[in-house]
């Protein structure tokens, strides 16, 4: 342990970030280029601080690092930091991916550009929150506080239908996490305790699992999103600006996967086996059902959607997979995509800055006009495809493995869904970049400047890298995911052995 | 017959209801600085009367003790105490934001702080009652100056109405309360607390009681405007005076649900299943109905009637579970509703334009652009109000439902849960018009005093989590008091 309270300070290093650009004044354009400025210094300030925690990260310890812990507010919480091989990449993900964030937002927003900068500081300050908690309270608040700058984003950011779509986004994922919200009271009613750790170490009996983990669910599968709580991200993607969606594919979705990780399989590990046909089941639906409106799409933004939901559905079945494969598989899958749809979204953002429409009918032969574009835009295509030597192909490939040793049908089922989204990217990527440039709008267009390209490039060199070398992430993980796994496997024999006796008694 | 006038022996009595001889004393002052001086007097009597409830306050936090007094009529117990405290705050806010109010109505009429002080009087006396008549007296107290108070501007038709609305069915609901008493004490020979709880304990309950419980209920429902007795307050609330509003929403619930409690916790202790069916039920409907019947409103001040109502919803929640720390929610949820409410009138107060006050919830549209500090304070708090963590009403909902959960009462935290996510929505259109929509035209600027009440409020609110220990501790010292 370290001793300096690095996950603090760089949870809290963007909030406080947030309070000095409140008060800046945002009156002429000198003044709200300081802020971008110091908004952009500050999130890669805490990337940099970021990476001394994986620097200090011990892969071989299975448990909880670099812990601090405070009493708080009586017995009802504490407050309670720490990281595992599960959470530490994600924390790295955030950071990372905030820069691009504001730097795709510097010319697009010249609108309240001091509250939009506030507003992304305050949701990177939960977003680490989330991913570093350590107490069931902590935990929720953060993920329920992200709603409020999320909102924000959307609405006062957004396209035409910001309105409804900001409205539809935060109700749906506040009904889910209120179900959450009353399972935690419940974890602490029986438990005593709201500390996460120690709530790993306690069993339920069987039958509050099977309460506890639908409630968690409820909150995990519309955030995540699964079929059919996700028609809120397709409207929400839509209308976010280009960085409220990168952040919002990459970032906020991996909070459901991540709290199944943390909170479902570890903690109600007989529901989960009990559930898991039913995830299976819906995962499936999500793979081909979401790949299949994909193709039906009109507008470039709304396709990624739904091809995110598709991904996701991967994650959420190499999850409940429940062994190594799955397991890795699915967050590597969640890495990965947290890089691939976010460079996507930044895709996007690059020719709607440009053409101001995302309809795929507007677009096309823009190779011709664009050559390093098309060259971009392609490697990421490929990665979403989940081509070998591109980071999505691991994660994709993990997880139908681990399926496979569960259940050969779902694993056949969801194989069907690699086919189906390369042709829905391929297609895409037909129809926006080649054919013939003969819409008389295309005829002027640039290419990528030099900001764009600074955004892109080490996107593209991160998704190949990982894609060809995907051991680093692996090391930082697999001792925690081992120990899930054998706590998990534990955890069902034990749960089986005590039925068995019980039978025996009865018989 | 004792000699019970001797000076001596009352004198510990007279110690403990010190705040309340204070506030009362004062009062009669200045009525007579009033009666003296005329209209002129406006000024004075309001700086004077907020004087007042400051050192009754001082008084309370400082040199009372705790113990019963005449025979066990009056009880000063943490639980009191703190109630008290708050009810002094909401009172003395209230008169500090009317100030500029009264002044640009022209209703400047001595009568109105004077008032407050008498019925924040009425509101000690019922959160100290411990027996049926003192409660009586402390809520008729409370209640007629009330009246009085929401017609207070004589000039403006609605607030007329609102005021005798508000009789008409206060009265009514006053007339429920004491036929239920009677009940009680028929059937349990006692008026005092203990001796009723007493009286059940050893023989039972009877359904005699039972009607005189459900009417007793009914009485104190009304009071803290929980459905099905909750009629009045939309209309009371828009028909009155703005500050007035504030005045209502804050003060007078704390002490009408600090009575509740101790009626439900103190008396009626031994047939806790009886009354937790009739908590439950009126907590569902008031979160119920203060979530689906707000979504159609466009004055704000009728919106936040609705809200009120829906608060009360779930501070019962608390209440409905029956323990410690069912009734730690509750002091906890009023004291964090108290501060929300205060400060969301505050900004209710400074929708002020050229040609008066406006009311619309669509004036307020693009408030964000036109004046953002104002606009992010009003946020904080209609995010609080519909419990979105890290704000202050996240921890009020919190508590209330982790003694429900507790109690295990499932199916009542779930229902609550679901109304919460449907009440955000209306505070979440509030916030939608002030920072999507086009601005409207401009307020005039906020003056002094609610900038500071909402400032205060605000940050009160944003930062409930850093200063939750200390208050959480007070708070649960005064949930013990029952047990």
């Amino acid at each position: 342990m370290s001793e300096w309270p690095l996950l603090s300070v760089v949870t809290f290093v963007p909030a406080f970030g947030a309070l000095i650009i409140l008060f800046m004044s945002d009156s002429d354009e000198t003044s709200r280029r300081n802020i971008r400025n110091v908004t952009l210094f500050v999130t890669l300030l805490n990337f940099v601080l970021s990476l001394g925690i994986w620097w200090s990260f011990d892969n071989s310890v299975a448990g909880f690092q670099m812990v601090e812990k405070v009493p708080w507010i009586g017995n009802f919480m504490s407050y309670h930091l720490g990281v595992d091989g599960i959470s530490m990449l994600f924390i790295i993900l955030t950071t990372f991916l905030m820069p691009f964030c504001i730097l795709a937002s510097w010319d697009s927003v010249q609108d309240r550009v001091r509250e939009y900068m506030v507003a992304f500081l305050i949701l990177e300050t939960t977003m680490i929150g989330v991913f570093c908690a350590l107490d069931l309270v902590m935990f929720y608040i953060f993920f329920e506080a992200g709603l409020i700058p999320m909102f924000l984003i959307i609405g006062v950011w957004g396209g035409k239908r910001r309105v409804y779509a900001s409205f539809k986004f935060f109700l749906y994922t506040l009904l889910g996490s209120v179900l959450m919200l009353l399972a935690m009271m419940a974890m602490y009613w029986h438990a005593g305790t709201t500390d996460i750790v120690e709530l790993l170490n306690h069993s339920f009996p069987a039958s509050m699992q099977t309460w506890l983990w639908l409630a968690f669910f409820a909150s995990f599968a519309v955030k995540m999103p699964m079929w059919p709580v996700h028609t809120w991200l397709p409207d929400a993607h839509v209308e976010a600006p280009t960085a409220g969606s990168v952040v919002l594919a990459a970032i906020l979705l991996k909070m459901g996967g991540y709290g199944f990780l943390r909170f479902s399989l570890p903690m109600f590990p007989l529901a989960s086996a009990d559930f898991a046909p039913l995830v299976f089941t819906l995962s499936v639906v999500a793979i081909i059902y979401t790949s299949l409106v994909a193709l039906a799409q009109t507008d470039i933004k709304k396709l990624i959607a739904y091809s995110s939901v598709a991904h996701m559905g991967f994650v959420t079945m190499g999850i409940f997979a429940a062994n190594v494969y799955g397991i890795e598989g699915a967050i590597y899958q969640m890495l990965s995509h947290g890089l691939v749809s976010g460079a996507l979204f930044l895709c996007v953002g690059v020719v709607y800055d440009r053409m101001h429409t995302r309809e795929i009918a507007a677009y096309g032969g823009l190779v011709n006009r664009m050559p390093h574009y098309a060259v971009v835009f392609m490697v990421f295509t490929m990665a979403n495809v989940g081509l070998p030597g591109t980071s999505g192909f691991v994660g994709e490939f993990l997880t139908l493995l681990g399926i496979f040793q569960v259940n050969t049908w779902v694993a056949l089922f969801a194989a069907t869904g690699v086919v189906l989204s390369a042709a829905y990217a391929l297609w895409l990527y037909r129809r926006v970049i080649f054919g013939t440039l003969d819409k008389e709008s295309l005829k002027s267009i640039l290419d990528l400047n030099t900001r764009e390209k600074a955004i892109l490039y080490p996107l593209v060199v991160l998704v190949i890298f990982f894609g060809v070398y995907p051991a680093p992430i692996f090391d930082v993980m697999s001792a925690s995911v081992d120990q899930l796994i054998n706590n998990y496997q534990a955890a069902i024999e034990a749960g089986s052995q005590t039925a068995e006796a019980v039978m025996e008694k009865q018989g | 017959m004792e000699p019970a006038l001797e000076i001596s022996s009352i004198l510990p009595d007279l110690h403990l209801i010190m705040p309340e001889i204070i506030m009362s004393v004062g009062a009669m002052l200045l009525l007579m600085i009033g009666a003296y001086r005329g209209q002129r007097a406006y000024s004075l009597v309001t700086g004077l009367s907020i004087a007042i409830i400051i050192i009754a306050g001082f008084w309370l936090v400082r040199y009372s003790g705790t113990g019963s007094a005449f025979d066990g009529a009056f009880i000063l117990d943490p639980f009191a105490r703190f109630m008290k405290i708050l009810a002094l705050i909401g009172s003395g806010v209230a008169i500090v934001m009317s100030v500029n109010y009264v002044r640009q109505e022209r209703f400047e009429t001595f009568e109105f702080p004077i008032l407050i002080v008498l019925a924040t009087t009425g509101m000690m006396l019922m959160i100290s009652a411990n027996n049926l008549i003192s409660l009586y007296l402390g809520l008729e107290m409370q209640s007629l100056s009330l009246y009085v108070i929401a017609a207070i501007h004589r000039d403006s038709v609605r607030s007329t109405e609102a005021g005798l609305k508000y009789f008409v069915l206060g009265a009514l609901s006053s007339g429920m309360l004491l036929y239920g008493m009677t009940l009680v004490y028929g059937f349990t020979g006692h008026v005092g607390f203990e001796g009723i709880a007493n009286a059940m304990a050893g023989t039972g309950r009877s359904v005699g009681l039972v009607f005189g419980l459900v009417f007793i209920l009914a009485g104190l429902a009304f009071k803290i405007s929980a459905v099905p007795f909750h009629m009045w307050t939309p209309d009371v609330y828009e028909g009155a005076p703005t500050p007035v509003t504030a005045f209502f929403a804050a003060a007078p619930k704390i002490a009408a649900m600090a009575l509740l409690v101790r009626v439900v916790m103190g008396a009626f202790e031994p047939i806790t299943t009886d009354w937790q069916q009739i908590i439950v039920f009126i907590s569902i409907a008031s979160m119920a109905l203060g979530a689906f019947a707000a979504i159609g409103q466009k004055n704000i001040k009728r919106l936040m009637a609705y809200s009120s109502i829906g608060h009360m919803g779930f501070a019962l929640v608390g209440l409905a579970a029956g323990t410690k720390s069912g009734v730690n929610g509750v002091i906890v949820y009023m004291l964090i509703y108290m501060v929300m409410t205060v400060g969301t009138f505050a900004c209710i107060l400074a929708m002020r334009r050229k040609g008066g006050m406006v009311t619309n919830i669509n004036d307020l549209a693009g408030l964000g652009s036109r004046n953002p500090l104002m606009a992010l304070l009003l946020t904080i708090l209609m995010f609080s109000l519909a419990g979105i963590p890290p704000l202050a009403g996240f921890f009020a909902k919190y508590f209330v439902f982790v003694a429900a959960i507790e109690a295990n009462l499932f199916a009542l935290a779930v229902i609550g849960v679901l109304a919460s996510v449907v009440g955000a929505y209306y505070y979440l259109r509030i916030i939608k018009i002030m920072w999507f929509d086009e601005p409207a035209e401009d307020f005039l600027p906020m003056t002094g005093e609610l900038k500071v009440v909402l400032g205060i409020s605000g940050v009160f609110v944003a930062f409930f989590y850093l200063f939750a220990g200390p208050v959480l501790d007070a708070t649960s010292t005064a949930a013990a008091s029952f047990f």
